[in-house]
């Protein structure tokens, strides 16, 4: 008896020491970090604090979603840094989905060279650094184009020049109807779906739920343009001479190469990694699921869109998630080619500026992993929703 | 269509010249276009001498579809890249992209392009001027480390790879020692080689240091270190241990949830902050710690995948043998854990390597740094496109190399369970 007890014990004092170790070397490291960095401040005459965020910024950002100048706040440089960021990501996971899903599946083509061409752009780009990348589309492909007072024109609406890409601005009047329009079109939507699965899985009925859906979505929002008093207009850029040599276009919005540059090369590297997924996922389905639906009657698109799609997808989702999200961290290298993201101007010029280190960088990493743990969140929800319910 | 059979084995003798020949004009056509600049289509109206090629192909590739013909070659071909009309104007379209795209890529690389001198000025050529590279390539390897040391970097290069290649043959149990060798004594060797400052050696400090040794040293060291710090901390991840979970699940989560480039901006701006007055820690092992780090992060989850792959009964068997945590680990958990992962790590040192040009943000500058350095020099300007076009073609040497390496190893280590 005594023996066990003592083995007992001795196995807790087992678990315990390691464990106290570990908390007090990382809590000694920790310490002795903020006591340095407390003597460092105290030495350059700063106090930590995030009030800094309330001063004026006076420098100026060169491409900006909302109202910005240098009379405005460092909090709302953060902001103007921040939506930069969201907008690259969004743009570069938006072609990066695209090409990504074609090149996937052209990889598994039965055409041959359709198949080896998807294979090398995969190999190409997925072993090139992206940061090469960027630099090669920014400092040699994007400078190779022409001068604004010759820049490629498509039908006169639109231009590309070295110094970005000049689109049509759009103008609306009454947007907020518009939007709302077409808020009310996806609810519609999602009605009209889950009346279609209750018809199907209750009476077996198939009805066209991918049409009337489609329908909706461009009836509703077109009514509003023609009763509820919704109009579009577009302003066109138009060239305009500086002086006797400098050109430029007026009116429309200005795309920056920058935007351009990064875009291109975050959407063509991420996909390969998308297309690799959307691979897999295919292959993954078993032959024998696309037999078995085919002998109980389904038909080719019923085959694809009830058997196969909801297997494939379980396997792709996650794995794109991931990549979506390193697409929003790869956006960080915008600082190499001044994009002004949230690095660049945050953890950059205003750090140089106010030489508050210890914030703006926990700052700058804080958001990131805010938005990297929101994710992984939001995809351990999907995973569970998504797994197989085993009987 | 009744005027016009269907190709099938039938009119197989007619269908199949006719087609053949079409077909073979189409390419004809765009290959002349291409290569010599003329259009042997040019009588025609300009928009349909545009769209011909295109369209007699694919009347060819129709009337040669003739399923079963009973030729062998005719068939492969046709199961291939011409199994239906959607298939055969894929084909098409490759087909006269990659022919159309020839000319200029040829020109530009080789035809047009200047091979000799050893100025801008020697660039006369419309096509790239390799003289730039040729220039520059010393810098482009060894960045700003003096030409006269340069035999430093050299000889600890060979060195590597002469154990490397001698280790490929000696016995099991002599190659042990090789690779403890390569991993505890030659990294401080060579390090000590190339920055000198003892045995009569001159020193050169690490902001000299650049060009693709530097993103050798670098990948090499991070994976030496990343890989031991990933291991423990996949094991830190899976502890029955609470603190040590939780210390190991916040560490991951912490690193794999930020760009390397703020990670690398907090070891150039935040990090002597938390260090006494005066400390002054090399710039170059500051960017190895964070990189270090960061990789040691993706590499812990990577291993943990493979802990979590294995089956209980093999804890279990270990465990039921008298053997303790780390006898368990070391000799039964890990060796199968990380076989079952190699695609992983793979993975994880590729993206490693493509990681080092972002030091660039401390003011180190690799291979692609040493670039925007060179073509930045008033006597070089506009000579971005051969040099990133240069860089990225050693990176991909060296990635896709990499990456058939792991696959082979995979294959050979690959048991069945």
């Amino acid at each position: 008896m005594i023996f066990k007890k003592f083995n007992i014990e001795n196995k807790k004092a087992r678990d315990l020491i390691p464990q106290a170790i570990t908390v007090l070397a990382l809590l000694s490291v920790i310490i002795y970090f903020a006591t340095n960095a407390q003597i460092n401040m105290g030495n350059r005459g700063i106090s930590f604090g995030f009030g800094f965020l309330n001063q004026e910024a006076s420098f100026d950002i060169t491409f900006s979603m909302i109202e910005y100048d240098g009379s405005h706040s460092y909090g709302r440089a953060f902001l103007v840094g921040l939506l930069n960021t969201i907008l690259v990501s969004v743009i570069g996971i938006f072609f990066a989905t695209i090409i990504g899903v074609v090149v996937g599946v052209s990889r598994l083509s039965d055409n041959y060279l359709i198949a080896k061409v998807a294979e090398w752009y995969v190999e190409i780009f997925r072993n090139i650094p992206l940061i090469l990348q960027i630099f090669f589309w920014y400092f040699a492909a994007l400078r190779a184009l022409p001068l604004p007072e010759n820049g490629i024109s498509f039908n006169d609406i639109s231009f590309l020049t070295i110094k970005g890409w000049y689109v049509p601005k759009f103008i609306w009047t009454n947007f907020n109807i518009f939007l709302l329009s077409i808020i009310a079109a996806f609810i519609a939507i999602y009605f009209i779906n889950s009346y279609a699965t209750k018809q199907r899985e209750q009476f077996g009925k198939q009805l066209p739920a991918t049409s009337i859906s489609l329908a909706t979505l461009i009836l509703i929002p077109l009514i509003t343009f023609l009763f509820l008093g919704v109009s579009l207009t577009f302003e066109y850029p138009v060239l305009k001479q500086l002086s006797s040599t400098v050109y430029t276009y007026e009116g429309g919005v200005s795309i920056i190469p920058e935007l351009i540059a990064l875009a291109l090369a975050l959407s063509m590297y991420t996909a390969t990694f998308i297309a690799e997924n959307v691979r897999a996922g295919i292959l993954g389905v078993g032959k024998g699921q696309k037999e078995a639906a085919a002998s109980i009657g389904l038909n080719k698109n019923q085959i694809l869109k009830l058997v196969v799609m909801p297997q494939a997808l379980r396997i792709i989702i996650p794995p794109t998630t991931n990549q979506y999200l390193n697409l929003t961290k790869n956006s960080s290298l915008a600082a190499a080619i001044a994009y002004p993201d949230i690095v660049l101007v945050f953890a950059g010029t205003a750090l140089m500026q106010t030489g508050r280190a210890i914030e703006i960088i926990s700052i700058t990493m804080l958001t990131y992993l805010t938005l990297s743990i929101s994710i992984s969140m939001f995809m351990n929800w999907y995973n569970k929703k998504m797994a197989i319910k085993e009987k | 269509m009744n005027l016009i059979a269907k190709p099938s084995k039938d009119n197989i003798k007619t269908y199949v010249p006719i087609g053949l020949s079409l077909v073979s004009l189409s390419f004809l056509d765009v290959f002349v276009n291409a290569f010599f600049n003329f259009n042997l289509m040019g009588f025609l109206p300009s928009q349909l001498s545009y769209f011909l090629p295109l369209i007699l192909g694919f009347i060819g590739f129709y009337l040669i579809r003739i399923e079963f013909s009973g030729v062998r070659s005719l068939d492969i071909l046709n199961k291939n890249i011409n199994s239906n009309n959607f298939n055969a104007l894929l084909t098409l379209f490759t087909i006269f992209i990659i022919i159309k795209s020839i000319p200029p890529m040829l020109d530009w690389f080789i035809l047009e392009a200047n091979f000799v001198g050893n100025s801008k000025d020697d660039c006369t050529g419309d096509g790239a001027c390799w003289v730039f590279i040729k220039v520059w390539f010393n810098r482009f390897m060894y960045g700003l480390y003096p030409d006269a040391e340069q035999w430093r970097i050299n000889t600890a290069f060979l060195i590597l790879f002469a154990v490397v290649g001698v280790s490929f043959f000696v016995s099991e149990k002599l190659k042990k020692y090789f690779i403890l060798f390569l991993v505890f004594v030659f990294p401080f060797l060579g390090i000590k080689l190339i920055s000198g400052g003892s045995f009569g050696l001159e020193y050169v400090e690490s902001a000299a240091w650049g060009g693709l040794s530097l993103t050798f040293i670098i990948s090499a060291f991070a994976i030496l270190f990343c890989f031991p710090i990933g291991v423990i901390l996949a094991l830190g991840r899976r502890s029955s241990l609470p603190a040590i979970k939780y210390i190991s699940i916040g560490f991951i989560e912490l690193w794999r949830g930020v760009p390397l480039i703020t990670v690398l901006f907090m070891s150039a701006v935040m990090f002597p902050m938390f260090l006494p007055d005066g400390t002054f820690i090399d710039k170059l092992i500051r960017v190895l710690i964070a990189i270090t780090l960061f990789e040691a992060a993706y590499m812990a989850e990577v291993v943990r995948g493979g802990l979590q792959a294995l089956p209980k009964g093999q804890y279990e068997a270990a465990k039921s043998l008298g053997m303790g945590y780390w006898r368990m680990n070391a000799l039964i958990i890990l060796p199968q854990a990380l076989k079952l992962v190699i695609p992983g790590i793979a993975n994880t040192l590729l993206a490693l390597v493509k990681d080092t040009p972002l030091i660039f943000v401390v003011g180190l500058m690799e291979l692609a740094g040493m670039i925007g350095l060179a073509k930045t020099n008033p006597k070089w300007l506009g000579m971005a496109m051969e040099g990133y076009v240069f860089a990225g073609l050693v990176f991909w040497i060296i990635c896709y190399a990499m990456s058939r390496y792991s696959q082979n190893l995979e294959k050979k280590l690959s048991t069945e369970r």
